[in-house]
């Protein structure tokens, strides 16, 4: 738009870049940055997808022989460092980034050149992390990579140590991105009770990954040591203690669970309300209780290890904490359903990836209830039984959630609906196929048949094999279900019919503008008067309590005396992209213990900062802009 | 972000919000590395121990870098008056303290090395390593913070009015002036005395 660029002279000048893939490779725009997030989660997905596949056609029959041991080890772990670390929680980023800025009435993020780079340093990562298979074989040691297996020179996991490092990183960058975001730039009048609960969700999503990634990092930073540079912190021989790792790696790894978990409960806390035509059902008990699950998220991870040497004491306690959480969580489901209880439902794809949201994560929860009673749990450890589980939270939650979300948010990103007929098959299909997958690992899990085990022993029997059949062709409804969608995505970008502004006759903020969301997101900004401001700029409530539409028109900011806003947009950059290579030369470093490759990469990094820093501003520094006078006090942010 | 919006929110500049929220994150960092420390202070696997340190060694350069908290203070002070020249003298007064601290923590790592005491030696020596460590990275971004401040106002990138830079990265040097305190007294005095006694 015209206020993007305004030439000033400097080292260099900046990319004008408005058309183009140009436009997108130097964009600081949170709009483009979500879509790019988007459909680099859909190629991590497919890649994910099939090494799924691979893993059940292995275990389809027993005894069966189709990947090599060494090949399915790899196999497995990559399909849960995608699915966890390259799927589902960038495709929560891809949501935060269009969103947050949007539901809180914003321009953009409140760094948006930390955002660029926070997308580029994950595409590299992962890209970083799947070159493995191209050079020497990928991570072999499963998703968690305990040690002392994984500080083993043949299980390849340095990749696993650098690779989810670089991927640290640029979740860190987004949380704090997009912390100082909502705490920053909300709207006038956006008091915190007036967020959505998706702005609520994310908050303390990105909360929790401030404060676990650095414990991760800290863990990978001491594989990383002991597998390439000789430490010993893993070494039973010298003293070390393989249980630190694994108390590292959880207490990332739980709040990691309800980091991927609550962006999607966020988004059908958004969607319910809307397709029940309701207000959400005890706003405030869903938002504590999202904090409260944060919170305690925090205080429950060694029920992951009640198998290892942690003592009674800390089995029992951590039995209670994990109890504990199930009480938060249930509220949560409680509200959902009181929400949809006596509201006008309308059963669009978005409501009901909703409703299965719910209820697959209700079954997930239950099972995972299961796990804190600890005698139980020991049956179950490492059994498909927690295979099941997870799958169900995961996969039946927030990936469900997750997909309900795309539906509901295309219109806004494309200004199309999406087809309801395909949107209906996928839904059943996907609901069929997950069940059928992932029902039966409950059942081959309770039966004995362990987890990250190359072949299926035929002494299990044969109802174990017949189970396993059944997950295999599971996966093949899936496989049919996803390519659906993918169908119905593609044809409905093209040929999608036009959706208006308010295709669901929304609630929150993000609906006010028009769809496709215009460049500077808001001509105006809104002035906040109620938690859903919306639908109370479209709708009055008689004496009875009954809706009324308002004139049309009404929902518009109308103020005949008000100046034209100055609108302020981010310039794009180069930097991001050129900055985030230099990643490339420091994991290779790390993985081959080459101080020259960190040295390089190191140095890349610092080089890439300054131009960062000394790239000239369109609009003049924050702290003395161009074209406006400078004004004591008139520090507001950082570009 | 915008240069036109007068207020944020929380009346706090977005640059220093992030800062905070950084430095949040980067305490759990610090405190997962010193928690792996406590638990490996007698795993020294026949090796050197805690005895190996040398503690007015440490405490010289520990009382260097906390002396260079004040001048970072100064820095800032006279930034927010608009002294940039009295700035600049400050920023280099802070950067050389720092400077001779990592001198100090080179020289340390070469004696214990040849004492001994190298990272693969025992899982102690190599959690005080990798602690100690990257706390000195820690230094050593600091010192390259505070240098491109003081070249950035020499070329008048950084101006007068901008004093909010200057407390960025005074922020971030508290900080690990601050984590220092913690490693010096966990990590060196606390296990020495109770080595001692």
């Amino acid at each position: 738009m015209s206020s993007s660029t305004v030439e000033k002279s400097g080292f260099s000048g900046r990319p004008k870049g408005e058309s183009g893939i140009g436009a997108w490779l130097t964009t600081t725009d949170h709009k483009k940055i979500g879509i790019m997030y988007f459909f680099t989660v859909l190629v991590f997905f497919a890649l994910g997808g099939a090494e799924s596949g691979l893993i059940r056609a292995q275990l389809a029959q027993a005894e069966q022989n189709l990947l090599t041991e060494e090949i399915y080890n790899q196999v497995f772990t990559m399909h849960g460092i995608t699915m966890v670390f390259l799927v589902v929680m960038p495709l929560s980023a891809a949501f935060f980034n269009y969103l947050i800025p949007l539901m809180i009435g914003a321009r953009d993020v409140a760094f948006p050149r930390l955002n660029a780079f926070s997308y580029w340093v994950y595409l590299f990562g992962g890209i970083f992390l799947y070159s493995s298979f191209l050079l020497g074989g990928a991570p072999n040691g499963s998703w968690v990579g305990y040690a002392p297996l994984s500080t083993d020179a043949v299980s390849n996991m340095a990749f696993y140590a650098a690779g989810l490092n670089i991927v640290g990183v640029s979740s860190l960058a987004a949380a704090i991105n997009f912390i100082v975001t909502i705490l920053n730039m909300r709207a006038p009048g956006m008091t915190f009770m007036r967020m959505p609960v998706f702005i609520w969700m994310s908050l303390v999503t990105n909360f929790l990954l401030l404060f676990a990634l650095p414990i991760i990092a800290v863990a990978l930073f001491m594989l990383n040591a002991d597998a390439v540079f000789g430490a010993q912190f893993f070494e039973p021989g010298t003293g070390g203690d393989p249980v630190l790792y694994q108390h590292l790696f959880w207490l990332f790894g739980h709040p990691e669970v309800y980091i991927m978990i609550l962006p999607a409960m966020g988004i059908v806390s958004e969607i319910l309300p809307v397709g029940a035509r309701k207000p959400l059902f005890g706003y405030a008990a869903v938002v504590f209780a999202g904090a409260a699950i944060g919170f305690i998220g925090f205080g429950v991870w060694a029920h992951h290890m009640f198998t290892s040497a942690i003592g009674p004491v800390a089995r029992s306690a951590f039995a209670l904490s994990t109890m504990f959480i199930a009480v938060p969580t249930g509220i949560k489901i409680f509200n959902w359903v009181f929400t949809m209880w006596g509201g006008k439902l309308r059963f669009t794809t978005p409501m009901l990836f909703s409703i299965g949201f719910i209820s697959m994560f209700t079954i997930g929860g239950l099972s995972g209830v299961t796990h804190a009673i600890v005698p139980h749990n020991a049956q179950q450890h490492d059994t498909y039984y927690v295979v099941a589980h997870f799958h169900y939270v995961l996969f039946g939650g927030a990936l469900f959630g997750l997909i309900g979300g795309v539906y509901y948010w295309f219109p806004k990103v494309t200004g199309k609906l999406m087809s309801e007929k395909l949107g209906k098959v996928h839904f059943w299909t996907w609901l069929l196929g997950f069940n059928l997958t992932f029902g039966p690992m409950h059942m081959s899990g309770l039966l004995g048949q362990p987890r990250r085990t190359a072949v299926l022993p035929g002494e299990l029997g044969g109802t174990v094999e017949i189970y396993n059949l059944l997950s295999s062709l599971g996966v093949v409804v899936l496989t049919v279900s996803a390519l659906v969608f993918l169908f119905n995505l593609i044809a409905s970008i093209k040929g999608g019919v036009p959706s208006g502004n308010d295709p669901w006759d929304a609630r929150t903020l993000e609906w006010l503008t028009p769809s496709p969301t215009p460049y500077e997101n808001f001509p105006i900004i809104p002035t906040v008067t109620h938690r859903d401001e919306f639908w109370h700029r479209k709708y009055a409530e008689d004496d009875a309590g009954k809706a009324i539409p308002v004139p049309a028109g009404a929902a518009e900011d109308h103020d005949a005396d008000a100046e034209p806003e100055h609108i302020h947009m981010p310039d794009p950059s180069y930097w991001p992209l050129v900055q985030t290579l230099g990643f490339f030369p420091f994991g290779y470093g790390l993985v081959y213990g080459n101080f020259w490759l960190i040295g390089i990469g190191l140095a890349w990094l610092v080089i890439g900062l300054y131009g960062w820093i000394i790239e000239p501003l369109a609009e003049g520094d924050d702290d003395d802009p161009v074209d406006e006078p400078a004004r004591p006090g008139a520090r507001a942010g950082a570009h | 972000m915008a240069a036109g919006v007068e207020t944020t929110t929380m009346g706090l500049d977005h640059r220093k919000l992030g800062m905070w929220t950084f430095l949040g994150s980067e305490f759990l960092f610090f405190g997962a590395f010193v928690s792996a420390y406590l638990l490996y202070l007698d795993t020294t696997a026949g090796g050197p121990g805690v005895e190996i340190f040398d503690i007015p060694f440490t405490s010289i350069s520990s009382f260097v870098l906390l002396m260079s908290s004040l001048t970072m203070v100064l820095a800032h002070h006279a930034h927010a008056q608009g002294d940039l020249r009295r700035m600049r003298l400050w920023i280099l007064a802070t950067a050389g303290q720092g400077a001779v601290f990592l001198g100090g923590q080179v020289f340390e790592f070469n004696v214990f090395v040849r004492e001994g005491l190298t990272i693969s030696e025992s899982p102690f020596a190599s959690s005080f390593y990798v602690l100690t460590g990257f706390h000195g990275m820690h230094v050593f971004v600091g010192i390259l913070l505070l240098m491109s401040v003081y070249v950035l106002s020499l070329i008048g990138k950084i101006k007068p009015t901008q004093h909010v830079k200057t407390e960025m990265i005074g922020l971030y040097w508290h900080f690990v002036d601050i984590v220092w305190v913690v490693i010096f007294t966990v990590v060196y005095l606390i296990p020495e005395i109770a080595v001692l006694e």
